[in-house]
């Protein structure tokens, strides 16, 4: 092959493989474009220029994008964590339950019983993650299995806890938490935003992210390099369930209430976020930008539809198109560039 | 040749997995400055000699002896940092990772960022590529892009220049050839004289008798988990290793 060519064919390659990269975003930027003429043509007013969609838009998005980027290490370390949904549940029973506590048998002030809340719900849920943790580092047992199986002692834990009931909070600071806004921004998504800087951070900027992302492409390599494996897999894990215990603290403020099915609905939006971002279930590839803008695709469908007054159920539909195309734009990637070689 | 101090004993080392004994009673020693080629049948227990030595397997008896001391490596890591290191047959690179994560895996060089918050110092990772690379003659333009997109010497490039960095007094390569083309061979080979001429120690298996003999200071045969013979190259040649190999 010569020179001219070679460099041409690696331009086409770096158009392509930016164009796969940046797919999530460009799905959203196409859903935005879609639901704008939409509401131009048929409202005559914009849908995106308007504070009340975006907010409610980011609020829509904060609950699967939290378990979202616990999943996304996860995801990138070749695993996965089918228990994010109902420890968010256990965690939202629970941490309604300890702000109900430490105001009404501690005598707390309403402020430190809501901090006492936040801090048991991502308390507790380092017992699934740790759990889940040792299963797959110290026994081998495959992710799947061993988070499926945290699933069920997760949900029966939560429905137990609750009385099979939602649990109540009456707590004005917590409500705040779950609802105010500061500058009109909701509380929420200021919380989700730290986080996602936070796990940006981690993932992007210190060798236990560099491992994850080692660990997820050879398992080999990573224990060889003399990367302590099972101590990795086992924060993984935890990292995954203190995602989904904030999750679930902060569910118990925005409705006033923890509930076990807090999270149902939510495990598959959390891997749909992570998989439209661009993260391969292979494990090896992914990133939190990625799944901030799959969570935020998600969100736009999810209120986009209910916008334009089209039957909810749509959503399931497009959501479900639009993991299918993610996937297949990341297969058409590996054909054309993943058996490439130099020479 | 012979005054060059003993940098590892191997004496008398047995090694079973369950019923199959794939090492019984081997000794080789290994000098500063010399290469010494494993060569035997497939099975014959090369791999497990060299995986004893790297810390990934503990031997059942006899001792391994690093500068004249007797060590034990509970894992890899410990023989790397008394300076043994390791290039396996599958390479174990981190294909999504570039050249200088896969250099640096495990240690990552870190710095701070605004003054305060510790990052990783990539440039320091990609530099330390380059000049690796550099020092194996090996070219390697794209110091961003995942190794999965390397060709199969660049890959071994990578993998040798991962060992070199970190100045190990010992380098034990499997079958470094196997996977090469004719050129890229020759590069490996011609890298293995200049790890000898820095006093380098380096223990290779291969099953390329053009190889061993291009680069070897004894040839040390294994068969069937015995130590059938050691040979120098010029009181040997072809037939007789290959007799070794396969007995009678
Ligand atoms: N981890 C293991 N568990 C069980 N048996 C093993 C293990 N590793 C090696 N063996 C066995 O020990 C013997 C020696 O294997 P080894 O890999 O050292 O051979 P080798 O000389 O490297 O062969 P090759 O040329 O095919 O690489 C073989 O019978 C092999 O099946
Ligand atoms: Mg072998």
């Amino acid at each position: 092959m010569t020179a001219t060519a070679t460099s041409a064919r690696q331009e086409s390659h770096g158009l392509l493989s930016m164009i796969v990269e940046l797919r999530a975003w460009i799905f959203l930027l196409l859903l935005v474009i879609f639901f704008e003429v939409w509401a131009r043509s048929a409202y005559g007013q914009s849908f995106v220029i308007n504070a009340y969609n975006l907010q409610a838009i980011g609020i829509f998005a904060t609950a699967p994008l939290l378990l979202g980027l616990g999943q996304t290490f996860v995801i990138i370390s070749a695993g996965i964590d089918l228990s994010v949904g109902f420890t968010m549940g256990l965690a939202a029973v629970v941490s309604a339950h300890a702000a109900n506590m430490a105001s009404g048998v501690l005598g707390l002030d309403l402020f430190t019983a809501m901090l006492f809340g936040l801090v048991a719900g991502i308390g507790v849920a380092l017992i699934p993650g740790l759990v889940n943790g040792l299963l797959i580092a110290k026994l081998r047992v495959p992710p799947f299995i061993g988070t499926l199986g945290m699933y069920g002692v997760a949900r029966g834990a939560a429905y137990l806890l609750a009385g099979g009931m939602t649990v109540p909070v009456s707590n004005a600071w917590y409500a705040w938490i779950g609802n105010g806004r500061v500058l009109g921004v909701p509380i929420l998504v200021i919380i989700t935003v730290i986080v996602v800087l936070l796990m940006h951070y981690l993932l992007s900027q210190t060798r236990f992210g560099q491992h994850t992302y080692a660990f997820g492409a050879s398992r080999a390599a990573a224990v060889r390099s003399g990367i302590n494996v099972s101590s990795l897999t086992i924060k993984l894990y935890v990292l995954s369930a203190v995602c989904a215990g904030l999750a679930g603290a902060l569910y118990s403020g925005r409705f006033a209430a923890g509930a076990a099915q807090a999270g149902e609905p939510l495990l598959l939006d959390s891997i749909a976020a992570v998989v439209i971002g661009g993260a391969s279930l292979f494990g090896g590839s992914g990133n939190i930008a990625g799944t901030v803008a799959g969570a935020l695709v998600i969100a736009t469908i999810q209120y986009g539809l209910v916008f334009i007054n089209v039957e909810p159920f749509w959503q399931f539909v497009a959501v479900g198109v639009v993991i299918i195309i993610s996937v297949l734009v990341d297969q058409s990637q590996r054909r054309l560039l993943g058996g490439r070689k130099d020479e | 040749m012979s005054s060059a101090p003993v940098l590892l004993s191997v004496n008398n080392v047995s090694k079973h997995f369950g019923g199959v004994e794939a090492l019984r009673g081997v000794s080789m020693d290994l000098a500063a400055g010399e290469v010494v080629a494993l060569a035997g049948d497939n099975g014959a227990g090369k791999s497990t000699l060299i995986k004893a030595i790297s810390g990934v397997h503990r031997v059942d008896g006899g001792e391994i002896l690093l500068s004249g001391r007797r060590v034990d490596f509970a894992t890899p890591s410990e023989a790397r940092a008394s300076g043994i290191e390791t290039i396996y047959q599958d390479l174990a690179l981190a294909d999504n990772l570039p050249v200088g994560a896969n250099i640096f895996l495990g240690r990552e060089p870190k710095r701070k960022a605004f003054g305060f918050l510790p990052v990783l110092d990539r440039k320091k990772m990609a530099d330390a590529a380059k000049e690796t690379m550099a020092r194996l003659d090996f070219h390697v333009e794209r110091f961003r892009a995942p190794v999965s997109t390397f060709s199969g010497g660049q890959r071994q490039a990578v993998a040798i220049g991962r060992a070199i960095y970190w100045n190990a007094q010992i380098l034990i390569m499997d079958e470094p050839t196997a996977a090469l083309g004719v050129p890229e061979q020759r590069k490996v080979v011609s890298l293995i004289k200049t790890l000898k001429d820095q006093g380098k120690g380096v223990i290779f298996i291969s099953h390329n008798l053009a190889d061993i003999f291009a680069v070897a200071d004894r040839i040390v045969v294994l068969r069937r988990g015995v130590k059938a013979g050691e040979r120098t190259p010029a009181e040997t040649n072809g037939d007789e290793i290959v007799r070794l190999m396969v007995g009678g």
